[in-house]
């Protein structure tokens, strides 16, 4: 079970803020989905290696050559605020 | 041509007439494109299938393999200068500057953008009624769902307002709504088809696929987006070429049933279509046999630990900094980042988000994630056991048929079991597809076959022979 405090630890790590309204639907949905997950502790898994991945990838180097990034005007025109050659965000600590 | 004579065209007919002269691309562009659009400005009363439609036909050029053929494509693609959205309000409006890889491969092989289909929310749903653009009908039932996350994808392709659609599959999302809507959905095998512009969800279980009328289209557009990429490090080079199916019989071959796929929790309509679809494997020549997936019935408590955590960190990217929505006024970076992060993102999103995160926070990282990564290992050493005694395995691909708006939103549990059936083949990386195999209650029903890692040429041969041997009649979902 994940309880309110827990699910407003997470929405900081998650940097998610949550309204007062959405904790408790949300640390019910987590619990639910939680508990269906618990199942796995039915199995003995303890001398299985783990998988992250399907592909097996060693070795995947590239030449390290310079090569043509985005222009900067193009990286930059998607972006809710620019200043001169940059993106614009509130300051850290207003 | 008439409009009408145009639409009963599959790919590789109108192709072939383009390259014969009897059919122009403009006309055949021209054709779907009105269809589409029309749906688009339709969105109350239409199926909602497209959250962009192409604006004009575009200019004849050289003779390609694909003749210009115009191609729908899932929101998540990346297509510079075209929104792709990933059906989010975070990126309402985002024009990319580059288009993903699979996308130029096809256009290289003379496709042609018609449209950006929608979508769940950054792929998280088996509905699409997780789409900040509204959710899509199902042309069979405009009151029941297409299925997800490839939803609009689905949806057009069966009522025939694209020839064939682009997709993708993390736990079932081609698969799925392809069996919902009666048509063909393919996921294949991983790493085959570069994930390179496509906007993530979880990158070890992402894969672009076919979503067409039959599987010979599937088999094409297959052979022209395969292949190793630079810009992708878990790209494959790809061991064969695709080849266009023919087979009209299954002797030699033979099929397993898994025991746990294929019993409790699938409805008893589908059930007996895939006996029936079993009865006719017999008939052209399988062998079939009963095999055992010790694991696959965790395979779903798995995913759900996997894909969440996953998507927890892919989405970390969208912070309102480089594009997309900003949330206004805010005080200080870090509740620029909160604030942006809770308007931008729908509930289901943010419940995985959530999901992932916790997954992955100190303390409880090897209870959760590490258990399901073990997991992950035993379910493909059961697959590699299986493939040991039988050719391709078989199961119905969705436990229902397509179930009505808004009947499991509000449980997030009951939502997730429709990947019951697809979400092994995902966690092992093995290739599957979905062909219609009937209808139950006058709703398609898919089956699915899947097969060991690159047997992709067995996998559409076999299901080429059964298709032929079902003669499933889409026509009723053409609007």
């Amino acid at each position: 079970m994940i309880d309110r405090d827990e699910v407003l630890h997470v929405a900081r790590l998650a940097r998610l803020a949550l309204s007062e309204d959405e904790l408790e639907p949300m640390a019910r949905e987590l619990s639910a989905v939680l508990d269906h997950i618990a199942k796995l502790n039915e199995l003995e898994l303890d001398d299985v290696a783990p998988t992250s991945h399907v592909v097996e990838v060693t070795g995947g180097l590239r030449p390290d050559e310079p090569r043509k990034s985005l222009p900067r005007e193009v990286a930059l025109a998607g972006a809710p605020a620019v200043s001169g050659d940059g993106f614009l965000v509130p300051s850290p600590q207003a | 041509m008439s409009p009408a004579d145009i639409l009963a065209l599959s790919v590789r007919e109108a192709a072939k007439a383009i390259d014969a002269g009897s059919l122009s691309r403009g006309e055949l562009f021209e054709t779907y494109r009105a269809r589409a659009a029309a749906d688009r400005s339709s969105a109350t009363d239409g199926l909602n299938c497209f959250t962009w439609v192409a604006g004009e036909a575009p200019i004849e050029d050289a003779p390609a393999p694909l003749g210009g053929v115009p191609l729908a494509v899932k929101d998540l693609f990346c297509t510079e200068g075209v929104p792709s959205q990933s059906g989010s309000r975070i990126l309402e409006g985002y024009l990319p500057p580059y288009t993903a890889s699979a996308v130029s491969r096809l256009y290289g092989a003379g496709a042609t953008l018609l449209a950006k289909t929608n979508q769940d929310e950054f792929a998280m749903g088996s509905s699409t009624e997780n789409s900040a653009f509204g959710a899509v009908r199902n042309p069979w039932d405009r009151e029941r769902v297409p299925g997800g996350s490839s939803g609009g994808s689905a949806a057009a392709v069966a009522a025939g307002l694209a020839p064939w659609a682009l997709g993708t599959d993390t736990g079932g999302s081609i698969r799925q709504p392809a069996a919902l809507c009666g048509i063909v959905g393919l996921k294949p095998t991983y790493g085959s088809v570069s994930r390179y512009g496509m906007i993530a969800f979880a990158s070890s279980l992402d894969q672009a696929g076919p979503l067409t009328r039959d599987v010979g289209d599937a088999a094409l557009m297959l052979r022209h987006m395969l292949g190793r990429d630079d810009r992708d490090a878990t790209s494959l080079q790809f061991p064969e070429e695709i080849v266009a199916p023919a087979a009209e019989r299954l002797d030699g071959v033979t099929l397993g049933v898994p025991e746990e796929l294929t019993g409790e929790g699938i409805e008893a309509g589908v059930l007996e279509s895939f006996r029936a679809t079993i009865e006719l494997a017999k008939e052209l020549g399988a062998e079939l046999h009963t095999v055992h997936l010790p694991h696959a019935p965790h395979a779903l408590s798995a995913y759900y630990v996997l894909a969440p955590a996953e998507c927890s960190s892919n989405l970390a990217r969208f912070d309102g900094v480089r594009y997309g929505y900003r949330a206004p006024e805010a005080g200080d970076l870090l509740e620029m980042y909160t604030r942006t992060r809770h308007d931008g993102f729908g509930a289901e999103v943010k419940r995985r988000i959530m999901l992932g995160t916790f997954a992955l926070s100190s303390g409880y990282y090897d209870a959760y994630y590490g258990r399901a990564q073990r997991v992950r290992t035993k379910i493909a050493e059961d697959f590699r056991a299986a493939f040991s005694a039988v050719d391709l395995i078989v199961t119905p691909t969705a436990p229902t048929v397509a179930f009505r708006l808004g009947e499991k939103t509000g449980d997030p549990l009951a939502m997730y079991l429709n990947d019951y059936c697809t979400v092994p083949m995902s966690l092992a990386g093995i290739p599957a597809i979905s062909i219609p195999s009937g209808l139950s209650g006058g709703l398609p029903v898919g089956f699915q076959i899947a097969g060991p890692a690159f047997s992709e040429n067995r996998l559409l041969d076999a299901a080429h022979a059964l298709e032929r041997a079902i003669g499933f009649d889409a026509g009723a979902a053409r609007v």
